[in-house]
């Protein structure tokens, strides 16, 4: 559970995101692609669910990357090499179904693209020709781009406003590729409102597409039901059942609402510990 | 002339609504004394059949009656490990009351006339925890070469974990959270047990030489393969009843409906009851309606109804149970602290449907009233629905808390681990053995949702035959 790397990847306009090494050797020897873990960076932190990005079972370290953005994350970010976290439990989750499908697609949006990187090296390690979307709101934002690029055999950038690569949404390049060509599955990971739409434009061209959600959770052991989804109207347990999912089952809105189900109680602890 | 039942002392439902400290405080030792001479000390005492463990509950409360409170703290420990809190969460006017001779026949659950067995155990148990009384170990040079490993660290698991290194073996307790207790820590509320409580049971098993390892989930970081390749000689599950039933109605996943495992486990293992200064947030609502009829529910509307007070808003939460009061599967001294307490109760009522507003919060639950017909397989009368009763309560927060299965990550990672028809592990009843020839099993994995002292009585069989066969192979 000690820190042994920290690495600022990005530090723009606000947005810094940042990756921490950590010494977890059971964690390592196990995780697979797709699988997450929980932490608590304090003793009065709240219990919050990672996505693995990397794993180093020789070293028997385990790699986060996050993006600073709620107190929990921001208190993480404060933390250097050398500390410990209190908690650290994992790996949980199913991991992502790694075959041969044949054709893929992975689409990264903001943070998101961190995720996605162990499934494009495990997914083309099963045969598959990986084309990789990645989006982002500009150019200084973008990142891991040169790793993405090493793990697939085709890249695209998107960003918002053009300032890299083509300008538009990475559903926009999505829909060119589907037009063009037959695909297999396409994996997303990403802020929600992109996995809905990625999710919608797969489903006019009726490909298989697996998200990996981010829902809250408490114990991430399959015992609160804090990360109950609704997938093609069944109620799902994030932790225990996903967190990949069926893309065109899952009940958008309702993720999007219940995410949200704290931002009071986010913004008064950001504002009354802005040190933190 | 009959002696009258010693009430036992218990702060004020005024004072307590606005904080998490225990409610019942204990007998002193005069009331202990008064109490225990109440006792008939029958010739063939019913009490003790009542009990799940077999206490001798005549010779601890003669002990009381001697003021030899030692060994009244002794002969339960005989029985019992965990005697402080057995005498606070046990269910007794279901178990030694219910049976005590001076409860009246037929009756559901305990007269009021019934020896306070339980507050009495709870006066012993506090007593050999106050004077440090250890229970004298009986290390086997033998045994002490073999390793087991203890998966849960609830009450199973701490009962079982106790028994074994008792006769020195080493035993090592993975625990998934970042705390220990399982139950006892993020279930009930410290309200009812106080940390301290479970913290001197967990202390004294460490000073036994119990190793715990907490942030570990086996099934996912070590499989039961991987365990006995460790060289764990024997392994012991008690994985616990962790799974949230739902209602399964329309609605049921908007904002601000928790299962009750979630609301709890924010509130005592997280400490959310404390935000900001502990950073998991929970929310209350201001009409707040807890579904259900057991401990959990009951533990849930307590809680609600703090969490209100402390944020300043009037006290409104209410219990809806589709049964009546009789049925509720609870304590009655929780139904009763409850009620105290300013909880509503509203009977033969089961929700239909929740409504929600646009940002997807709860706001109203669609009510069906219902009526007592033939009793189901639980014995108990079943609620039969009446039509056209459909009725609206404003609801700004709802706590689930019908129910709570065996938690499955171990049992999926296991193929080779049998179950039963409700996912509970199976096992030999004698030895308390599953399946896997090693891996045995106790505590609501087995039983489904039960009590401490029950989770106890297995842990301890399983104990027992784990060292039985130890020593065999010590021998050989």
């Amino acid at each position: 559970m000690k820190i042994i790397n920290k690495k600022i990847i990005n530090d723009v306009g606000g947005v810094r995101i940042t990756q921490l090494d950590i010494a977890s050797a059971d964690i390592a020897a196990k995780a697979l692609p797709g699988q997450f873990i929980m932490l608590m960076a304090s003793e009065k932190g709240e219990r919050i669910p990672l996505t693995l990005v990397n794993t180093d079972k020789d070293k028997g370290i385990v790699s986060l990357i996050f993006q600073e953005a709620g107190f929990t994350t921001k208190s993480l970010g404060k933390l250097e090499p050398g500390d410990t976290l209190y908690s650290l439990v994992g790996p949980l989750g199913h991991p992502t179904e790694i075959k041969k499908y044949g054709k893929v697609i992975l689409v990264g949006g903001g943070v998101g693209i961190a995720e996605i990187l162990p499934v494009a090296h495990a997914l083309r390690q099963a045969g598959n020709h990986i084309t990789t979307i990645l989006g982002s709101r500009n150019k200084d934002l973008l990142i891991l781009e040169e790793e993405l690029k090493n793990a697939s055999d085709e890249i695209h950038i998107m960003t918002d406003d053009g300032s890299y690569g083509k300008k538009g949404f990475t559903t926009d390049m999505l829909k060119e590729l589907l037009g063009k060509d037959k695909y297999d599955l396409v994996y997303s990971v990403g802020p929600i409102p992109m996995m809905k739409r990625v999710a919608m434009v797969t489903q006019e061209y009726k490909v298989k597409t697996l998200v990996s959600l981010n829902a809250l959770m408490v114990d991430a052991t399959g015992m609160c039901g804090c990360c109950r989804v609704s997938v093609f109207g069944q109620v799902k347990f994030s932790c225990v059942d996903g967190p990949d999912f069926d893309g065109a089952g899952v009940d958008w809105e309702e993720l999007e609402k219940r995410n949200k189900v704290y931002s009071v109680q986010e913004k008064h602890i950001c504002n009354i510990f802005p040190a933190a | 002339m009959k002696k009258e039942p010693i009430k036992v002392k218990e702060a004020s439902a005024q004072v307590r609504v606005g904080n998490f400290e225990e409610v019942v405080k204990g007998y002193s030792e005069a009331e202990a004394l008064l109490e225990a001479a109440r006792c008939l000390q029958c010739k063939n005492p019913l009490c003790s059949s009542g009990c799940p463990v077999g206490i001798d509950i005549k010779k601890f409360i003669y002990h009381i009656t001697q003021k030899d409170y030692a060994k009244a703290y002794f002969t339960i420990r005989e029985k019992s490990n965990f005697p402080s809190i057995c005498g606070r969460v046990c269910p007794a006017e279901y178990q030694c009351r219910k049976a005590c001779v001076l409860t009246k026949k037929g009756s559901p659950f305990a007269s009021e006339q019934a020896i306070n067995i339980h507050f009495l155990e709870r006066f012993a148990g506090d007593y050999g925890k106050d004077k440090n009384l250890d229970v004298p170990v009986e290390k086997d040079q033998a045994l002490s070469k073999f390793k087991v490993a203890v998966v849960g660290s609830g009450p199973a698991g701490l009962c079982c974990a106790g028994e074994l290194a008792r006769k020195g073996i080493q035993v090592d307790i993975f625990e998934s959270l970042h705390k220990t207790g399982g139950v006892l820590r993020y279930g009930i509320p410290p309200f009812r047990l106080p940390w301290d409580v479970l913290d001197f049971e967990i202390n004294y098993l460490k000073k036994l030489g119990v190793n715990f390892v907490t942030n570990f989930l086996v099934g996912k970081a070590k499989s039961i393969k991987d365990l006995f390749a460790q060289g764990y000689a024997k392994i012991f599950l008690g994985l616990g009843a962790g799974v949230p039933s739902f209602l399964g109605i329309k609605g049921e996943n908007l904002c601000n409906i928790y299962s009750v495992n979630e609301f709890l486990t924010r509130v005592n293992l997280m400490s959310a009851y404390k935000f900001p200064e502990f950073h998991t947030p929970v929310n209350i609502g201001k009409n707040v309606l807890i579904v259900g009829g057991g401990n959990t529910a009951m533990d849930a509307a307590r809680v609600a109804l703090r969490l209100q007070k402390i944020n300043g808003l009037p006290l409104n939460t209410t219990v809806i149970y589709r049964r009546t009061e009789i049925e509720m599967p609870a304590r009655r001294l929780e139904i009763e602290h409850a009620r105290e307490e300013g909880i509503k109760f509203e009977f033969l009522v089961q929700p239909k449907e929740f409504i929600g507003d646009a940002q997807g919060f709860v706001k109203k639950m669609i009510c069906l009233r219902s009526k007592l017909g033939e009793p189901d397989s639980s014995g108990r009368r079943r609620p039969v629905i009446i039509e056209g009763s459909e009725f609206q309560l404003d609801c700004d927060l709802c706590v689930i808390a019908v129910g709570l299965k065996a938690n499955q990550i171990l049992i999926n990672a296991t193929p080779e681990l049998q179950t039963d028809k409700y996912s509970d592990v199976k096992v030999d009843s004698e030895s308390m053995e599953s399946s896997i020839k090693g891996v045995f099993a106790g505590g609501d994995i087995v039983g489904g949702e039960g009590t401490v002292i029950e989770a106890m009585g297995m842990a301890k069989k399983a104990a027992k035959r784990m060292i039985e066969e130890l020593a065999k192979k010590g021998e050989g």
